[in-house]
């Protein structure tokens, strides 16, 4: 879509609301691809224009991963849903040990939403996948009646490449691994709910939301034979060690004092009623590996600006019961358990 | 974290567990009662038990707002909430709780019903206030803590001139449970079920004062320490406890004196009675009918009555009669003598009362405790 086409009005992005021609698949949707999408994505593959990306790919095995998002509120503090979803799909690729390539970027728009609004959002998503060197190479855009959607829906799809002899996977974990983190828990989730309508209260924190294609490849040169690695977004800390402790059949050791956590973040949890290992966050890995290898791989990662604050924060254990466990800064323990539905505050 | 930390401190702890395992004496046992939920939680979250010596036992009462609300309530709430005009709101805690045939109002709320979760009552006087042409009914719930801000809301609402804000009223009294406990033929004649002692309630009794608890003192000779919710607040209190049934006391202490008084908190008690009054008799899921221990709103405030001006009548609901909760909360069984636990009755699929939240004595033995048993 390198040629422009002679329109007969600018796409009104200041004032503009999108309409339901503009994913009717005439002259308003071409409009609105080739002045909003084709220009702030920018590559020579979607130059092409065609209805498919035909890419050339490195040696090694293929990684694809996609995720659709679907929040609210779309704006929130250190980002919104349009680098969320680049840093989400990136990551999810990224964790398999490789390096992510390229990604689809799929759009459910609701008739009516500012098309100023949806500019800001496609440009933080050229902006993170500039950042995170990879190219969005096709996409879709499709447009639902006023009510039928959230604003603004985006699916986007990674792919990438992962070098042959790295096998990082969930069923992976051993008795006697380390548990490493890569920062602060909690940031993205205390972030969004310092939003929702009726809360009153404010915070200064922003969301974690981040690209870590590049502390994961630090980590991978200087640990190749990383166990496992995947991000803990929904559900926080709790959800994925217990994912992974099921998936590798073993039980894991927690140490509280060990989970590095914000102040605020605490604070914020403490006065909502919330356990801040069950809350979201978006630009933090958990990786396990041999005990040889801790104390390299925390150094490689402690080497990175989106690893500075990483901890060792436990070590996998045999238990056949998969029971993830947490000895308390008061000095007991207790189980840390899936979440029964939803994170709901507590009344007392 | 200022003002938190100084409660939670291990070393500290240690320093407390470590009097405490000196102080008991090894050929008795000491069975003592947590009220509320929110010592339970502690207990649980902290993980207090591993700091005790074997022979005290912490035993997990009826304290829980959200468990002790009979399914027939919880029925009653989602036809509130499905009726069209309506907009129902309530505490996070509540939505998830289920009624009768798996309902619960979350699954009101998926098939189409308005339902909110509000964290004060202030956010429902804004949703009345901002919803003209919709009848916004609070569910309201909760001990002597929650029942100031319900009566402060209806308040607000008639000085506001508001005429489509009403409150279901299921406000309960802490006093009346312990009693109902403590004259159960199990813990009071047959003595087959001793419990020792009491940790008071803390946010309750920032309310209520101190002063109730002397009848209970009196009464059946079981002392009462007054406790806070933080881990260490519960550690002193209890070797306060400890050193009571060392000594043959049986006497009303307030450790958590940062917030108790003998008296409480007049002007909250005086709001209350202004805008409640007893109701005869009042269901507790685990207990049974309860006399004098739930308050309606008073005749004076009628306009603002859920059950007055919008009466819903809703059919008798059944508990599973192998559920054990009645045991547990009086401390005859524990969680794990029940059938269900852990297999029919989970967090996800709560059958019965101790399980629907996380301080009620089944759910946090099945979140935080459950290793143990299979250790």
């Amino acid at each position: 879509m390198s040629t422009r086409t002679a329109y007969s009005r600018a796409l009104d992005l200041k004032n503009g609301v999108v309409e339901m021609s503009h994913g009717g698949g005439g002259r308003a949707m071409a409009q609105l691809i080739d002045q909003l999408f084709a220009d702030a994505f920018a590559n020579d593959i979607l130059a092409q224009g065609n209805d498919q990306a035909s890419i050339s790919m490195p040696q090694g095995r293929m990684v694809v991963s996609t995720d659709s998002f679907v929040i609210s509120p779309l704006f929130f503090p250190g980002g919104n849903i349009g680098n969320l979803a680049v840093h989400g799909t990136v990551n999810d690729v990224a964790l398999s040990g490789g390096t992510p390539l390229y990604l689809t970027a799929g759009f459910i728009l609701e008739e009516g939403f500012p098309l100023k609004d949806l500019k800001t959002i496609v440009e933080s998503m050229a902006h993170a996948a500039n950042e995170a060197g990879v190219q969005i190479v096709t996409g879709d855009t499709k447009v639902v009646e006023r009510g039928h959607g959230d604003g603004v829906y985006i699916n986007t799809t990674g792919i990438g490449v992962v070098a042959d002899g790295i096998n990082i996977s969930g069923e992976r974990a051993k008795p006697g691994d380390k548990i490493l983190i890569n920062g602060f828990i909690g940031d993205h989730g205390v972030a969004i709910m310092s939003l929702r309508e009726g809360l009153g209260f404010e915070s200064t924190i922003q969301s974690d939301c981040a690209s870590l294609n590049g502390l994961i490849a630090d980590m991978v040169k200087a640990a190749p034979d990383i166990h496992v690695m995947r991000d803990p977004t929904r559900g926080g800390l709790a959800a994925t060690l217990n994912e992974l402790a099921q998936q590798s059949g073993v039980g894991m050791e927690l140490v509280e004092d060990q989970v590095p956590m914000r102040d605020e973040v605490r604070g914020a949890c403490e006065i909502l009623g919330l356990d801040p290992l069950y809350v979201a966050n978006e630009g933090k890995l958990l990786a396990i590996c041999t005990e040889e290898d801790a104390d390299k791989l925390l150094t490689a990662m402690r080497a990175h600006p989106l690893g500075k604050d990483a901890a060792i924060i436990g070590t996998v254990v045999e238990d056949k019961n998969s029971f993830v466990q947490l000895k308390t800064g008061f000095g007991g323990s207790r189980i840390v358990d899936w979440i029964a539905g939803e994170q709901l505050p507590r009344i007392c | 974290m200022k003002h938190v930390d100084e409660y939670r401190d291990g070393q500290t702890a240690q320093k407390l567990a470590a009097t405490i395992a000196r102080e008991v004496q090894p050929d008795r046992s000491y069975r003592l009662m947590e009220f509320c939920g929110g010592h339970t939680h502690a207990i649980f979250r902290y993980g207090i038990q591993d700091l005790l010596p074997d022979n005290i036992e912490m035993v997990h009462g009826p304290g829980c707002p959200v468990c002790v609300l009979p399914i027939s309530r919880i029925d009653q709430a989602i036809a509130y909430a499905r009726e069209p005009d309506v907009i129902l709101c309530s505490y996070g805690d509540m939505l998830r709780v289920p009624g009768s045939k798996f309902t619960s109002l979350m699954k009101a709320k998926a098939e189409g019903s308005d339902v909110r979760m509000v964290y004060s009552t202030l956010d429902a006087l804004d949703l009345a206030k901002n919803n003209p042409d919709k009848k916004i009914v609070f569910f309201a719930i909760g001990f002597e803590t929650t029942t100031p801000p319900t009566a402060l809301a209806i308040k607000q609402a008639k000085a506001m001139g508001l005429k489509n804000f009403f409150i279901l009223s299921n406000h309960v009294l802490t006093p009346s449970a312990i009693q109902n406990i403590l004259e159960s033929p199990d813990v009071r004649d047959l003595g087959s079920v001793p419990i020792d002692g009491f940790l008071g309630p803390a946010h309750v009794s920032a309310v209520i004062g101190s002063q109730p608890y002397d009848y209970f003192v009196e009464e059946f000779q079981r002392p009462v320490v007054i406790s806070g919710f933080e881990p260490l607040d519960v550690m002193q209190s209890i070797l306060m406890l400890v050193r009571q049934l060392n000594e043959g006391r049986a006497e009303v202490e307030n450790q958590y004196r940062r917030a108790v008084t003998f008296e409480g908190n007049a002007k909250a008690k005086n709001l209350v009675a202004e805008i409640f009054e007893l109701r005869r008799t009042f269901e507790w899921r685990g207990l049974g009918e309860v006399a004098y221990s739930g308050l309606r709103i008073k005749q004076e405030y009628a306009a603002f009555d859920a059950e007055v001006q919008i009466p819903i009548d809703v059919p008798p609901a059944h508990e599973n009669k192998a559920c054990e909760c009645p045991a547990i909360l009086r401390g005859m069984k524990k969680p794990t003598d029940c059938k269900l636990f852990a297999t029919h009755c989970t967090p996800e699929n709560p059958m019965g009362s101790c399980m629907v939240s996380a301080e009620g004595a089944c759910a946090a033995y099945y979140s935080y405790g459950r290793f143990r048993e299979t250790a």
